[in-house]
């Protein structure tokens, strides 16, 4: 079943990549998209057999890969409650966006291979979750990274999705370097890749030391940061998460599978998968900590000033991926992996609701030029609304039982990180709830500001009746500044809903906002049923869990009061005293300057990293090669025989003669060595 | 059957078929010659057919005595050789194909010029006499020369020129060197001499005579500049058997000859060849990202691939060794496909400048899709062959040395750079001119040209276990061979190796060691 579930999602992606053109793209869709229901069918099986009936952990053997003295890597499917909780975040949300796109690409030419390229990527990130080792997981990892990048540059030509593509790709490497370095590291140590015998090796090497870089450093500490690095390349965390706002150049049912529910926390499920070995350095885990609250941070601060609405929700992902490596950081792996099953709902969720924005509204995606939407578009309103109470932490919903297991498990680590990582996540909390309702209320609320936008004007000036059959046209799209005479009003625009298959995953993922905390809290963070839920999956710790439900009533409502007073905020600057913003930005424009150029990374990543990358190349090949090898080597050699051969004139065969008669001189001289030799040897 | 003999001389008597029959026309030559690189490699595969995995030594062996006992028409295949004959041989009928309308002048002789090449390649690959594999080794350079000087680019003559200075100055000290062997061992039998215990003294300068020989041929930094110039002249055959085969002889030789002839200066002499390889993956990965001709940017990213065959060589232990084979193998089929993919452009557009291209995915889909696959295959992603390959070289390399697998690691990062900006200038944006935009999609010979090879690195990609196999007896006994070696220390500590028996370590090293890790990792090689 598990061999069906993962390379059904393959096949059929080759069949409409490769076959798409001969077959057409209705049966194209309807082969990938129904094989991806298939999937996720069997994937709601395989994770009851483990949520209800507690399945046994298994591996299923598929064929050997590479063999090499003591290296032995297979192809295998590993089976347990982390990877069946994996799988239908996976499929589910994957079949549904598939459904989505039916809508959403309707009018793309190259549908079809949007379509394949999607099942690609199932596939890649069914072979992450399923690896038995780490090299397998190193596939996926790079098939996913692939994946992005041809989604991320659907659209080829548009320059600025070429180069989002490419920064993905690269940035991703970077981590990959980390995470290569890892694997080579884990077998040096442990003598194997495969993920069980590690971990059951893990206590044995705990607290050892091994030379690294002529340093010498803890075995587990080392290991664990140089897998990490992989995990924040992947999981966009602050350092390398330059490349995911940059990704919003793909399509937007891209943005919802990949760049919010399943990629990009692949990296939270790295760690987790490797949760015991993170539980022997506490080092590895502070940094882990560190690292995700400050992501958490940063991507929060930044989203509060996007214009662009899948930018605002970019952030968001980022942000709240922070939330999950500070979770597992603190020891809480149940709650890491229990946020990223919320999120992947409610973010799917967030990204789809907002495709239906920019499809009712042309292709615009500037907040700037919405307001008022909630009339025209109420579905879209309604879900959109569903999914920012989750996300934001509302009473009950799923992101309330999730963050406030996060947050909770950190106050409760009682370790110093934790107690940190609770101070900026309660922060952030607030932050988020504010970008969360001022995205609600710019795009929903207020009066219409459409008239202004070039794409209104555009849908207007070429006929309003095709608004609903083009999507994302693929062209470059510049916000001239917003300088016409009537930046207010309608102009005239009607914005319709969207068709059903793109609302019906809506609904479905909306009912996951809302219930899937209620339903699951008990399984994976629940002090009695967590343990029996993951079965040694991931390191469970049971007194933590424990711990958590004894934490003072402050820290309890922290997370609600965050919710209210964000909420609150954004009403009163965006509803209803909306010069405010431009007010506070004018009196701290340092301030605003530094979120709105999202910290400096890309300016100083250019500066220290792109530019001096191509100089150096520059220099290395005209005074490198060209004037020190060259000059002082073969041409400096032809400048001295020039003048009696005049070598450089000659025809080349000229050579070929010199060249072989040399040799053969050789040969001559080496006949008559062993000729003497043998006749001094044989006197 | 002489099955070695046959597949040596059979091309040769095409060859002089073609340029001495009356009546040759360009047709009939390119016929002729196309199907005996057929037969060559369906001869090929029955040797492989009939190879035995699991034996040691060498199998299909022939000895005729020429000149003895100064040489022998010896001749004989371990696993090594097997695959790097089976490289060429497959090679050689798609290079064919690949000439087929895009040569026009002199056919029957650029026929029989690399027929002529194709025997010397498998006599080099098969030569278990050492004066015979000389002979092969040096002449299969001169069809080289012919093919890029007659049938070449503008800048030809400087081109085979540095070709040859190079060269010339390599071989004339491997030959000095083999003479000293020779007389020392009193043997030309290669497996006598890799037996043969020479004086640490002895094998010290002996493996910087053949290291100026294979470092040429490599190409290894600093003496690389030849493989540029000489890609950007040579027709695309030439280039694909240039990239495919002729860079292989390099580390064909230091498998052959450096290792097992002189495991002690091997050990000894890391420190050099590993500090050559790091400066080469950085150095080479930088420049090839400023190129803005398509061959020399992949001449240069096949320079950084031949320092990952060095890297993991030198790395003295099964998996950097195994890895460096399985590169050699990759390079060859990727890089390979690359310049074919090159020429398939070229033959419309003739020219190589990137800038000259662009939007190919709209107008050439089927082009773009392949060039995609070989992108990845040449960044190593995985299910290539060119994971498999980096994967065993730098995970071999990690046990000698971390520094120069830290280094070597960036080549992953640089090389994913370099290809997709090549990619991306190519294949997406819009085309440059209407010239571009005009150019077919890829005939159903160019396709046929480029499958075979596509289904092979995904076949090493997936499932390597058939390629490795038979060089696996051959691979350990040079392991067994370099076993135990006294390692170089750098300064910098930059060797250090677990692997080894702990008084081999730095003090420092040595403490690390001390502490209950010790007791692992020896059996890691």
């Amino acid at each position: 079943m598990i061999q069906l579930l993962v390379f059904l999602p393959l096949i059929t992606a080759l069949v409409a990549g490769l076959g798409g053109r001969a077959i057409g793209h209705v049966p194209a869709k309807i082969i990938t998209t129904g094989g991806l229901f298939l999937s996720a069918a069997l994937s709601w099986v395989v994770f009851s057999q483990f949520w209800l009936s507690g399945a046994p952990a298994t591996v299923v053997p598929v064929l050997d890969w590479i063999q090499s003295g003591d290296l032995d890597v297979r192809w295998a499917f590993k089976v347990d409650t982390l990877t069946a909780v994996m799988l239908v975040v996976v499929t589910t949300v994957s079949a549904l966006v598939h459904l989505y796109s039916w809508g959403y690409m309707e009018e793309d030419p190259s549908q079809s291979r949007f379509f394949a390229y999607l099942s690609l990527f199932t596939f890649a990130m069914l072979m992450l979750v399923t690896a038995d080792n780490l090299v397998q997981m190193f596939f996926g990892w790079e098939g996913v990274g692939l994946a992005s990048y041809l989604l991320i540059g659907f659209w080829y030509h548009k320059p600025s999705a070429n180069a989002a593509a490419i920064k993905a790709f690269v940035v991703n490497r970077v981590g990959d370097f980390g995470f290569s370095l890892g694997i080579f590291g884990t077998f040096l140590v442990f003598g194997t890749v495969s993920i069980d015998a590690i971990l059951a090796a893990v206590p044995s090497h705990a607290g050892q030391t091994f030379s690294f870089l002529g340093q010498t450093v803890d075995v587990m500490t080392c290991l664990c940061l140089l897998l990490f690095v992989g995990a924040m390349g992947k999981s966009a965390q602050l350092g390398l998460h330059t490349w995911l706002p940059d990704a919003m150049e793909g399509p937007t049912p891209v943005s919802a599978l990949i760049h919010a529910a399943t990629m990009v926390t692949a990296g939270v499920f790295m760690v987790c998968r490797l949760s015991p070995m993170f539980e022997a350095s506490l080092t590895a885990q502070a940094v882990v900590t560190y690292v995700g609250a400050a992501t958490a941070l940063f991507a929060a601060s930044v989203a509060l000033v996007q214009t662009d609405i899948k930018r605002v929700i970019a952030y968001s992902t980022c942000s709240q991926l922070g939330y999950m490596f500070f979770a597992a950081g603190s020891g809480a792996y149940g709650a890491a992996m229990f946020h990223l099953f919320t999120h992947a709902f409610f973010k799917a969720l967030l990204f789809l609701g907002a495709g239906s924005v920019i499809h009712a509204m042309h292709h615009e995606q500037d907040m700037r030029f919405y307001g008022g939407l909630r009339k025209h578009i109420p579905i879209t309103f309604a879900l959109m609304t569903v999914g920012t109470l989750a996300l934001t932490g509302f009473f009950f919903t799923a992101g309330y039982y999730s963050k406030d297991a996060i947050l909770e498990a950190a106050f409760a680590s009682g370790t110093s990180h934790g107690q940190f990582a609770f101070v900026v996540g309660a922060f952030v909390a607030l932050l988020t709830s504010f970008y969360s309702w001022r995205l609600v209320f710019l795009t929903f609320y207020g009066e219409p500001r459409w008239a202004a936008s070039e794409h209104i004007q555009h849908a207007l000036h070429h006929g309003h009746h095709d608004t609903e059959d083009s999507t994302d046209s693929g062209l470059e799209h510049d916000h001239a500044p917003v300088a016409h005479s009537a930046p207010h009003g309608t102009g005239g625009y009607h914005p319709h809903e969207s068709p059903a298959s793109m609302l019906i995953p809506l609904f479905v993922l909306g009912a996951g906002a809302l219930w899937a905390g209620w339903l699951w809290h008990e399984s994976f963070v629940g002090a009695e049923h967590g343990a029996a839920f993951w079965r040694g999956s991931l390191a469970f710790r049971e007194e933590l869990m424990h711990a958590m439900h004894e934490v003072p009533a402050w820290v309890v409502w922290t997370p609600s009061v965050a919710f209210f007073l964000g909420l609150l905020g954004a009403w009163f600057a965006y509803l209803r005293s909306p010069q405010l913003p431009a007010r506070a930005a004018g009196a701290i424009p340092a301030l605003y300057a530094f979120l709105t150029h999202k910290w400096y990374f890309d300016e100083l990543y250019d500066a220290i990293v792109v530019r001096p990358s191509f100089a150096i190349g520059r220099f290395l090949w005209v005074r490198g090669d060209q004037q020190t090898i060259d000059r002082f080597g073969p041409d400096g050699a032809a400048a001295v025989v020039a003048g009696g051969a005049r070598a450089a004139g000659r025809f080349q065969s000229g050579y070929v003669y010199s060249y072989a008669l040399v040799m053969l001189t050789g040969l001559a001289a080496a006949a008559a060595w062993f000729s003497i030799g043998t006749d001094v040897g044989g006197q | 059957m002489p099955i070695l003999s046959i597949m040596i001389l059979a091309p040769v008597l095409s060859a002089v078929l073609l340029v001495a029959l009356p009546g040759m026309d360009a047709r009939r030559a390119r016929i002729i010659a196309l199907v005996t690189t057929v037969v060559e490699f369906a001869l090929g595969l029955i040797m492989w057919s009939g190879y035995e995995n699991a034996a040691a030594g060498f199998q299909f062996v022939e000895k005729l005595p020429l000149f003895a006992p100064y040489l022998d028409w010896h001749l004989g295949i371990d696993g090594i050789a097997l695959m790097l004959i089976l490289l060429s041989v497959f090679l050689m009928p798609l290079c064919i194909l690949a000439s087929w309308e895009s040569v026009k002048t002199r056919v029957p002789e650029y026929m029989a010029a690399f027929l002529i090449m194709e025997s010397l390649m498998i006599g080099t690959f098969a030569a278990r006499d050492i004066f015979l594999f000389y002979l092969f080794f040096e002449a299969g350079l001169i069809p080289m020369f012919l093919i890029i000087g007659i049938w070449g680019g503008a800048r030809r003559i400087y081109a085979s020129y540095k070709f040859f200075l190079y060269t010339l100055l390599g071989s004339v000290l491997m030959l000095v060197g083999m003479l000293y062997m020779v007389g020392e061992a009193g043997s030309t039998d290669i497996g006598v001499l890799s037996r043969w215990n020479f004086t640490p003294e002895a094998q010290f300068w002996l493996f910087l005579a053949f290291f100026a020989s294979f470092a040429v041929k490599m190409p290894m930094w600093p003496v690389h500049t030849w493989l540029p110039d000489a890609h950007v002249e040579a027709p695309t055959a030439g280039s694909v058997i240039l990239a495919g085969v002729l860079l292989k002889l390099g580390g064909y030789g230091f498998v052959r000859f450096s290792l097992p002839m002189f495991p002690d200066a091997s050990a000894q002499l890391i420190w050099l060849v590993l500090a050559l390889s790091m400066v080469a993956v950085v150095y080479t990965s930088l420049v090839a990202l400023v190129q803005n001709d398509m061959k020399k940017l992949i001449a240069y990213s096949s320079v950084a691939h031949m320092a990952f065959v060095t890297a993991g060589l030198f790395a003295l232990n099964t998996q950097g060794i195994e890895g460096s084979l399985v590169m050699m193998l990759s390079h060859g089929l990727v890089s390979g496909a690359l310049f074919l993919c090159v020429g398939v452009v070229y033959d419309r557009l003739h020219t190589r400048e990137i800038g000259r291209y662009g939007g190919l995915a709209d107008t050439m889909p089927r082009y773009a899709l392949l060039l995609l696959f070989f992108t990845m295959a040449s960044v190593g992603l995985p299910a290539t062959s060119g994971f498999v390959a980096e994967f065993l070289v730098l995970l071999g390399l990690y046990q000698t040395s971390t520094w120069a697998t830290f280094v070597m690691t960036t080549g992953i990062i640089l090389g994913a750079a370099y290809m997709l900006w090549l990619y991306r200038r190519i294949a997406f944006g819009s085309a440059a001119g209407d010239d571009t935009r005009a150019m077919p999609d890829l005939s159903v010979r160019e396709i046929a040209i480029l499958l075979p090879i596509t289904a092979a690195v995904l076949w090493m990609g997936i499932y390597p276990k058939s390629f490795q196999a038979p060089m696996k007896p051959a691979i350990a006994s040079i392991v067994a061979r370099l076993d135990g070696r006294e390692m170089a220390t750098l300064p910098t500590r930059m060797t250090l190796t677990p692997g080894l028996p702990v008084n081999l370590l730095p003090p420092a090293a040595k403490a690390a060691f001390d502490m209950p890790m010790a007791a692992e990792p020896e059996t890691h090689r």
